[in-house]
């Protein structure tokens, strides 16, 4: 049998190589999958190594958070200086920032009140997390700002969470303050549902739904847990085409180096 | 030593005082490297540069975090939101340490495949083993970093681990922790520890190498390098291939980060540690699976604990342990076959790690862990009683032996 020729031994390469990585992430897929509960995958606009976020659908959805969610669940990572991003100005963003206070302390070093500015993290709905318990029969309406990248495939899961909420099977015990949710784990959440059909009015005409609500929602806040999302992504394209282009000519270079070795 | 001319004069002062530029041009230029080596010996360069990639990245981020249970996980969120371009920094960093892992494992499995642990390069080989064991040590700490919910729940399982040690178990948990909890003063130290452990495998990486540079790489074939005929020097051949292998690298990891940064990770960790709260599972980060899945298999803590630690002891011995004199599976028949159980037993264990502890996952682990020991336990120093090797080429260069050509699927042979 002669040597095999060079190009075979890339391919097998990249074959073995891809195998093994395969079979490490495999593993990774099978313990993201060990929740038994399936929900419906959506196409997201943002999904995909080029999506984008729909800017009137997370305008929409700050305006059912700040409406429908803000009552209880906080955003604490955010500023509101960051919803410049989604397309607010600064006028937009000051008057939204000044419907909240925050405490500061004044010339003579007292606890007062002052309007909330640009700059300040969104107000949470309490001070702490006790008195979030106390108000919400003892459950606690976790922060939302990260809630999509905590969540194994969080977008779809955010989504099918808010919409929900069915009728419990009758063998089914509903506590009291716990609610039925078929994509909860446990099926009993402490939430109860909190979309509505028409439970907001969109400034921009669109029909609120309970599922459009709850993809705004979702697309708002897949956005507060990525923000970096399409800078990142447009980076990833530069980056990846400048070095499919290195690694070509790197490529090249070594046939180019090691062709009177290999046909001496 | 080849007496190396510099044309630059200031080069040529400083060399005859401090010979750095021969030590490079010996040691990197004229360093004679066997001419039929495959891709596999890209990842030794690759290992290299990932630690390198997450040393820097490292330093930039540990400027910008604040080892504080009240303020950790803040700070990385500052660093991805508000830093500029520090959520590039810190998924390089993130996704970094799964690369280098994934680099390192495909290192250690080449080095079992072509018998690179055997003589004269059992040190060579320890040292890389030591360099694993203190990648998983830096690893394990900088994951507890971010303060997260897996961050917190890792650290308390892992460090708990100790206490099964009899009698002053207990007392070096504490001691560990620095207090009666995993707290601020163990998030502290972990910090400061996975600071300077870098360093030190820097340090061991500088002994692995001088190890290396001592008899040279190991080859597809096994067999000792005969004279020059059989070697390239490493510049411009190698560095070629390595930076083409780099740059292959580099765009799996460019998707990787830009793409998929959060695809290696687990979601509980954007969930800040709650020592209240315990997550439905707690498993580690992939490159720890298979021992975690080597842990659970036994029914005893202690047990446990020391098998877990036995999996790695095991291979610091294995250049005693494997008793044939060939190197390269490529002529070790039944060798080469339980090379693929291994790694398929290793794969299994990984994926047995990630599964809970119950019904036929604990079976299944039990029998992996059992082949895992018996692969390099019973097997490797009993395999050449039985093996019949393949007839050995002359040299590299040379062909093989008239009517097998075991060697001409790797190596560069001369057409003529």
């Amino acid at each position: 049998m002669n040597a095999k020729p060079y190009w075979f031994k890339i391919k097998r390469f990249i074959i073995q190589s891809c195998t093994i990585l395969s079979l490490f992430f495999s593993s990774q897929i099978c313990f993201a999958a060990g929740e038994k509960i399936t929900f419906p995958k959506l196409d997201w606009s943002f999904s995909g190594i080029t999506g984008t976020f729909d800017r009137a659908s997370q305008q929409r959805g700050l305006q059912v958070y700040k409406e429908v969610c803000a009552g209880c669940h906080g955003m604490r990572l955010l500023a509101y200086r960051n919803l410049k991003a989604i397309g607010y100005n600064d006028d937009e963003i000051k008057a939204f920032a000044s419907e909240n206070s925050v405490n500061t302390l004044n010339d003579d070093g007292e606890v007062v009140e002052r309007e909330a500015r640009p700059s300040d993290k969104f107000v949470s709905p309490y001070p702490n997390e006790q008195a979030a318990r106390v108000a919400n029969g003892g459950a606690y309406p976790p922060d939302l700002s990260l809630i999509v990248k905590a969540r194994s495939d969080g977008a779809n899961y955010l989504h099918a969470l808010l919409t929900g909420y069915v009728d419990a099977p009758d063998e089914q015990k509903i506590p009291d303050g716990m609610y039925y949710n078929k994509y909860y784990p446990g099926k009993l959440i402490g939430m109860p549902q909190p979309l509505y059909e028409d439970g907001v009015e969109y400034a921009d005409g669109t029909k609120a739904t309970a599922d459009q609500m709850a993809k705004d929602v979702t697309a708002f806040l897949a956005w507060a847990a990525e923000p970096e999302m399409e800078d990142r992504k447009r980076l990833g394209i530069s980056v990846i085409l400048f070095l499919l282009v290195l690694t070509l000519l790197s490529y090249l270079a070594m046939k180019q180096i090691w062709a009177p070795i290999k046909n001496r | 030593m080849s007496k190396a001319k510099f044309k630059n004069p200031v080069v040529k002062w400083i060399d005859h005082r401090l010979p750095i530029f021969s030590f490079m041009d010996h040691e990197l230029n004229h360093y004679p490297t066997p001419k039929n080596l495959n891709y596999f010996w890209n990842f030794g360069s690759l290992a290299g540069i990932a630690l390198v990639t997450m040393i820097i990245t490292g330093i930039v981020l540990s400027m910008n975090y604040t080892a504080h249970v009240d303020y950790a996980f803040d700070s990385v969120e500052r660093i991805m939101r508000d830093v500029n371009h520090g959520w590039l920094i810190r998924y390089i960093h993130m996704n970094g340490a799964s690369f280098f892992f994934i680099v390192v494992y495909i290192h250690i499995f080449r080095g079992l495949y072509y018998g690179s642990y055997k003589a004269p390069r059992e040190l060579l080989w320890i040292l890389g083993v030591l360099i694993l064991l203190l990648m998983m040590a830096t690893a394990f700490m900088g994951y507890v970093l971010p303060w997260g919910q897996m961050s917190f729940w890792g650290a308390t399982v892992i460090t708990n681990l100790f206490s099964a040690i009899p009698l002053v178990g207990e007392s070096i948990v504490t001691w560990l922790w620095g207090g009666f909890s995993v707290d601020n003063s163990t998030l502290n130290r972990f910090f400061s520890l996975h600071f300077v452990l870098p360093f030190v495998i820097v340090g061991v990486v500088i002994l692995h190498l001088v190890a290396l540079h001592r008899f040279g790489s190991n080859n597809p074939i096994g067999i000792d390098v005969k004279g020059t005929q059989d070697t390239l020097p490493f510049n411009p051949y190698y560095t070629i291939k390595d930076l083409f292998g780099l740059g292959v690298f580099l765009t799996i990891f460019a998707a990787a980060v830009f793409f998929f940064p959060n695809f290696m990770g687990h979601p509980d960790n954007y969930i800040e540690a709650n020592p209240m709260v315990t997550p439905a599972h707690i498993v580690p980060e992939w490159y720890f699976l298979p021992f975690y899945a080597i842990l659970r298999a036994i029914p005893d803590k202690l047990g446990g604990v020391l098998f877990m630690f036995g999996s790695i002891a095991v291979l610091f011995v294995i250049p005693w342990l494997d008793r044939s004199s060939v190197r390269s599976s490529q002529f070790r028949p039944i060798f080469k076959i339980f090379f693929w159980i291994l790694l398929a037993d290793c794969v299994l264990l990984g994926y047995l790690g990630a599964m809970p502890a119950e019904g036929i996952y604990v079976i299944l682990s039990r029998i992996a862990t059992a082949y895992y020991f018996f692969h390099f336990l019973i097997l490797f120093p009993l395999l050449p009683y039985i093996e019949k090797t393949k007839p050995l080429p002359i040299s590299i260069s040379e062909p093989v032996l008239s009517g097998s050509s075991p060697a001409s699927a790797f190596a560069f042979r001369e057409k003529k």
